[in-house]
Order: structure tokens, then sequence, then C-alpha cells
């Protein structure tokens, strides 16, 4: 993992400093309301409905165990005992107090956290593939070169007041699971003829206008990275609109401008920029890279794990949906639930955040990963010791066997606690959960990911769930649109809108009706309910959701 | 025939605390809605806004919010007016805490 030198952290302690300093001065009235909120957003401090928030960011989704407990003693000393991971690899605290968040700023920057840009039209948090490192299939850890574009990207004058904010995922693996065709670049290491490069994906985004990322460059070769990057940012902040905020971001100056204007424009500002770079960012980059050096994976007898396997059925379960395939030999990745039926998405308490840290440090080689799916991964366990976890995780209510299944929701905070949400999210999660908890049905229903957003900024990644749920405020009334056959995978896709939408009470027995459509044409239970509607289509639920339109046309 | 003014409450959030308040008729502020001051005039509503605005000092973003009268005093129309008066779903946290621990 990377660690901090000490101009990281003179830099860190300077710019909380700032902030405390602004921060008295909002309250002793030098300040106005105007002049100190987007000091406070570039901090990460936004003002939401109920109290303050602060969003702090996880750099691609690692943390080790010093980091977790910090992030536990946040929520148990300034909050409500409990923090919110959210679906971009950031954790958010939902009740801080004006005069206290210098103080939590600081106690993050002691063990190297921070929430520089996780707000405002700047470089957002570059987030990963939360198994890199581990993966098996992975070409190579994205995450020096993540770390080289969260240094760059950092304060960097040219990029703090963008027409909109900036979104970059990476991922070193050709299963995708960073979704990085749906940020405003999306960034894939590959290897070309034994070089290691980048495949760079330019204008995807979700939001108002949903949109599928599209190449930019079939190869670029990694000491390219930097000025390639810093070109793609320059060209937006000039051709960018700001003139009507809905048509700022990237994805729409990439097409109303075309892919081949955007890419010319690119390349003709690279030629001068790749001249300003000497070479220094490489040297960091090689630095990094020994940062994030694999730990020292030990062999042993995998027999503990298989005694368990063989003889309890409950983490014969939980093993069978919530570990993948590590790169090393007798390990594997484990994914921890905080998704608990009923439970809130991407919550947890801070007893639970401190368990999770030491069981990475005591099992997993300290590391731990934060999903933008809102989970939490020990992404490095020998295969010994997940009998041991398990029983630990069972104590405190994380051993939720339910990883990619449909009560594995993404949602947004919704209307419970966003400004800017038109209806609430968390509840309809929770209700869909319980309710299929219920039915005991989701492991026969296997792979199937529904994804919640509170409005159309979709922070829940609605357009890209198998089944999309969209919060809006119809008339002064919760109402419920919902999308199928969204893709957030290497497969990405857009869903498309099943019809009118439904009220709150309606919402549950709706996705009921499309999951029971789907279990009865499905042809044989190894087809996901994502195969059956591509082969499918749209009508049979359709005539499941709308019986009465269905009628008519008859 | 002109639409009829919907009556309205100021509302904002507390500097300091950053919870939600409510501007009274003797420009002060409570943490209660059924406190506030219920604006019947649509002209008044404007002047009492840039009245409530003079406290910016310890208070974030003013703006008239839809209301009616009711036995106890305001209700919120919208149901965003009813979760900023109440707290969130999930947890009984926010408001609804603070009434219940009275």
């Amino acid at each position: 993992m990377y660690k901090y030198n000490e101009f990281d952290e003179a830099f860190l302690a300077e710019r909380n400093a700032q902030f405390r300093a602004q921060v008295e001065r909002r309250i002793d009235g030098s300040l106005t309301e105007e002049e100190f909120r987007p000091l406070r957003l570039m901090n990460g401090v936004y003002l939401q409905l109920h109290a303050y928030m602060l969003r702090v960011a996880i750099p691609y989704g690692t943390l080790n165990p010093d980091q977790m407990r910090a992030l536990a003693l946040l929520a148990e000393k300034w909050d409500r005992g409990y923090g919110h991971f959210t679906t971009r690899q950031n954790i958010q605290y939902n009740w801080p107090k004006l005069r206290d968040l210098p103080d939590m700023l600081d106690a993050l920057g002691k063990v190297g956290l921070h929430a520089i840009q996780t707000s405002g039209n700047t470089i957002r948090n570059t987030t990963a593939d939360h198994f890199a490192g581990a993966a098996a299939e992975e070409v190579t850890d994205p995450r020096p070169y993540a770390e080289l574009i969260r240094q760059w990207s950092t304060d960097h004058p040219e990029f703090q007041f963008l027409g909109r904010k900036f979104k970059i995922a990476i991922t070193g693996s050709n299963t995708d699971r960073a979704v990085i065709k749906a940020h405003d670049v999306g960034l894939q290491v590959i290897e070309q003829d034994g070089q290691i490069g980048f495949k760079v994906i330019v204008g995807g985004g979700l939001g108002r206008t949903p949109m599928i990322g599209k190449t930019l460059r079939e190869f670029l070769p990694q000491a390219d990275l930097l000025p390639y990057l810093e070109s793609v940012l320059t060209v937006y902040n000039v051709l960018g609109r700001r003139d009507n905020k809905y048509k700022a971001r990237i994805k729409i100056t990439v097409s109303e401008n075309g892919i081949d204007t955007y890419r010319a424009m690119t390349e003709e500002a690279f030629l001068t920029i790749r001249g300003q770079y000497d070479g220094t960012d490489q040297q960091l980059l090689e630095e990094f890279k020994a940062h994030f050096q694999a730990p020292e994976f030990r062999s042993a007898s995998t027999e503990a794990f298989d005694t368990a396997y063989e003889n309890d059925p409950v983490f014969r379960a939980w093993a069978d949906t919530n570990l993948d395939q590590h790169r090393a030999e007798g390990h594997a990745i484990a994914t921890i639930s905080i998704k608990a039926h009923g439970a809130t998405p991407g919550d947890a308490s801070a007893e639970q955040i401190r368990v999770m840290a030491d069981l990475a440090e005591q099992y997993g080689y300290g590391e731990l990963r934060i999903s933008h799916q809102q989970n939490v991964i020990l992404p490095h366990v020998h295969k010994s010791d997940l009998p041991a976890i398990h029983a630990k995780l069972k104590e405190h209510g994380l051993a939720t066997a339910n990883l990619g299944l449909i009560s594995d929701i993404i949602a947004c905070p919704g209307m419970d606690y966003c400004n800017l949400a038109t209806a609430r999210s968390i509840p309809v999660a929770q209700e869909i959960a319980t309710r299929f908890d219920e039915l005991k049905l989701e492991h026969d229903i296997g792979h199937l990911q529904i994804k919640i957003s509170g409005c159309i900024n979709a922070c829940g990644h609605h357009h890209v769930g198998h089944i999309g749920i969209l919060g809006l405020d119809r008339a002064g009334v919760e109402n419920y649109q919902i999308t199928l056959g969204g893709d957030a995978s290497e497969n990405a896709a857009i869903g498309t809108r099943t019809g009118p939408g439904f009220a709150y009470d309606e919402i549950v027995p709706a996705v009921e009706r499309i999951v029971e459509t789907y279990l009865a044409i499905r042809e044989n239970a190894e087809e996901t309910f994502i195969e059956t509607y591509r082969r499918v289509g749209m009508d049979p639920f359709k005539a499941a959701l709308y019986p009465e339109a269905a009628k008519k046309v008859a | 025939m002109a639409r009829a003014f919907t009556p309205k409450v100021i509302t904002a959030n507390d500097l300091l605390e950053g919870d939600v308040i409510y501007f009274t008729a003797e420009d002060t502020w409570t943490r209660h809605m059924s406190e506030a001051e219920l604006i019947t005039d649509e002209a008044d509503a404007q002047l009492r806004l840039l009245e409530a605005e003079k406290q910016n000092i310890k208070i974030v973003g003013a703006y008239l919010a839809d209301a009616k009268a009711g036995p106890n005093g305001p209700e919120p129309t919208h149901f965003r007016e009813e979760f900023r008066r109440t707290g969130p779903s999930n947890y009984f946290h926010g408001k609804q805490e603070a009434q219940a621990n009275v």
C-alpha cells in the first residue's frame, strides 16, 4: 500500500490547517456562506437535509487496518456510531458538526486519509477494481497508476474549477468491476507486445443523460499516462460547455463534438504537453510500484477450509457466494457483505468497522478494500483461515451470504439524507431485501443486481442495474421508474425503461412480478436474469408489470 | 384569476449544528416547525425572507417552503419538508429522536 512521505504529511497538515482557519472565519462572520461553500466542498464537507456530511476518499478503495480503525473512531467520536460506504469508494458521515470537522480531518490525516476533492468541479477520487492485486485473471495491479493520478490531480491548479466534476476509474482486468465505461475517463491496463499500457475510454457517465464511454485510444504506453490525461482534461476545460450545468460533463462534450474531433484535439494537445514531462512522474511511478508489491503469500494446507465446507452448510453457503478466485495458491478473496437483509446498504457500525480491521490484521496481510458495490473486502486470505473469519463475522452480523444476489443492492442515500434527492431509496432497498429473504428465493434467483437512485443524478447507478430503480417526485408524491437490462460489467449497457412509474407502496410488488416472470420463463436455473432478459426482451416483463395495458392491446 | 398563494414558512440550516431551523414571527429561530411563522401574504413572504437572511452569519440557505396551517401550528405540504422536520426513515435519528427525548 502507498505510504505517505514527509511531503505528503506536510501537505495534508497544511491543507487541514487552512480549512480549520476557513471554518473559524465562517463562524466569526469574515466569510459569507457563498465564499465558504466552495472551500468546504473542496474538503468534502456538504450540507445535507438534516446535518453536515463529510465525504472521505478511500483512494482506489484500499485501506490498511489503522486507517479502517480511524474510520471507526470518526463514527464513534464525532458521528452517530456508523459510517456509510458509498458507490464511489468513499465513506460518508451523516451527522458531523461544523466545529468538529477540522478535528475529524486531522484524525484522518494521521493515518494518511483525506477528504480533498471528494466534491466540487474537480477530479474526484480515482476508483479502482476492488480486487486489484488479488484477482486471478488480472494483467497487473492498477493501483500504482491510480496513486500517480491521485497525486497529479490533487490540487492541480488547472483543474480546480472545471466545468463540472470529473471521475476516473481504472482496472487491470478484462473483467470490469470498476464500471470504467460509466466514468468520464475509464482506464484499462492492458499488455501489448510485452508492453504495459492503457486502453483509454472517455465520455461515459450516468446521471440525466446516461452514456457508455467510447474508446479514445486503443493503446496508450504507460509512460504517457499523465501527459495524455492532462491533454484530455485540457481539451475538456476549453471545449466543455459552461453555459448549462446539465450539458457540462465530458460525455456531452464528446457526444456534441464527436469522438474523432475529441481524439484529434487531445492528440494535438498531447504533442505539446508530453514535452513538459521530464520523466519524474515515471520515477515516482516506480517508487509507487514498490509500495504496492504483493505480500509474501504463505503456503499451508487448506484442510481446515475443506472440512468446514463439507460439514457446515452455513459456511458453505457463504463460501459459495462471497469468495472469489485469488491469484495465489491456497488463497481466496473474501467479500464481507454489509447488506444484512433489511439493513441500510453500505452502512457499517464503528464496532463492525473495527472487527473488519482486526480480521484484516490477523488474517488478511493487513489489507482491506471497499467496493463501489458498498461492501468490504479482505483481498488476500488463506483458505485455512476462512472458517475462523466466518465465525467472527457471524458474531457481528457481517456473515450475510448474498454477494451478487438480489439483496446485494446498491442504493444512494436518497431523500433520507441527500439534499438533491427527489425520493427515498434506502427503505426501498431494505424492503426488497427483506421481502426476498422472506420468500427464501434469492439463491434460486441467482445473480441479479438491483441498483437504486433517489434522483436523476444516478449515484445509485440505476442505469446499469439489471433492474434499475429511479425515485422521482411526481406531483408531490414519490414515484419509482424501473429500467431493465442495464449492465455494469465489461459488457456495459444502459437499461431500458419499462413504462410508467410505480408509487412507493407499489414498487416492491412490481420488482416481485419482474422476478416471478424471470423465474417462469428462464430456460434453466443456470440462465441468469440478464441472460433471460437479453434472450426474450422487454415484452414479457412489461406484460407482467402492466396487465391492464396488455388487456387493451388484446 | 391569479392562483391562490400557498402559505409559507422560512426554513434554513443552523450554521454550527447543521440541523433544520425555522424562522419565527419574533425574528428568532426555532427547531420546531410548529413554532414557525406561517406567512400567508405573498408580498410579505419576500420581505420576511430578507429579514431572515440578515442573520446569515449563523444560518445557511434560508428559503420559503410551502406549508399549511395545522391544529398545532404550521405543517409541511410536501414530503421533502416532512423528512426535514422528522429525520431519516432508516434510523431514529435527527429531529424525531430529539423530540422523543424532550
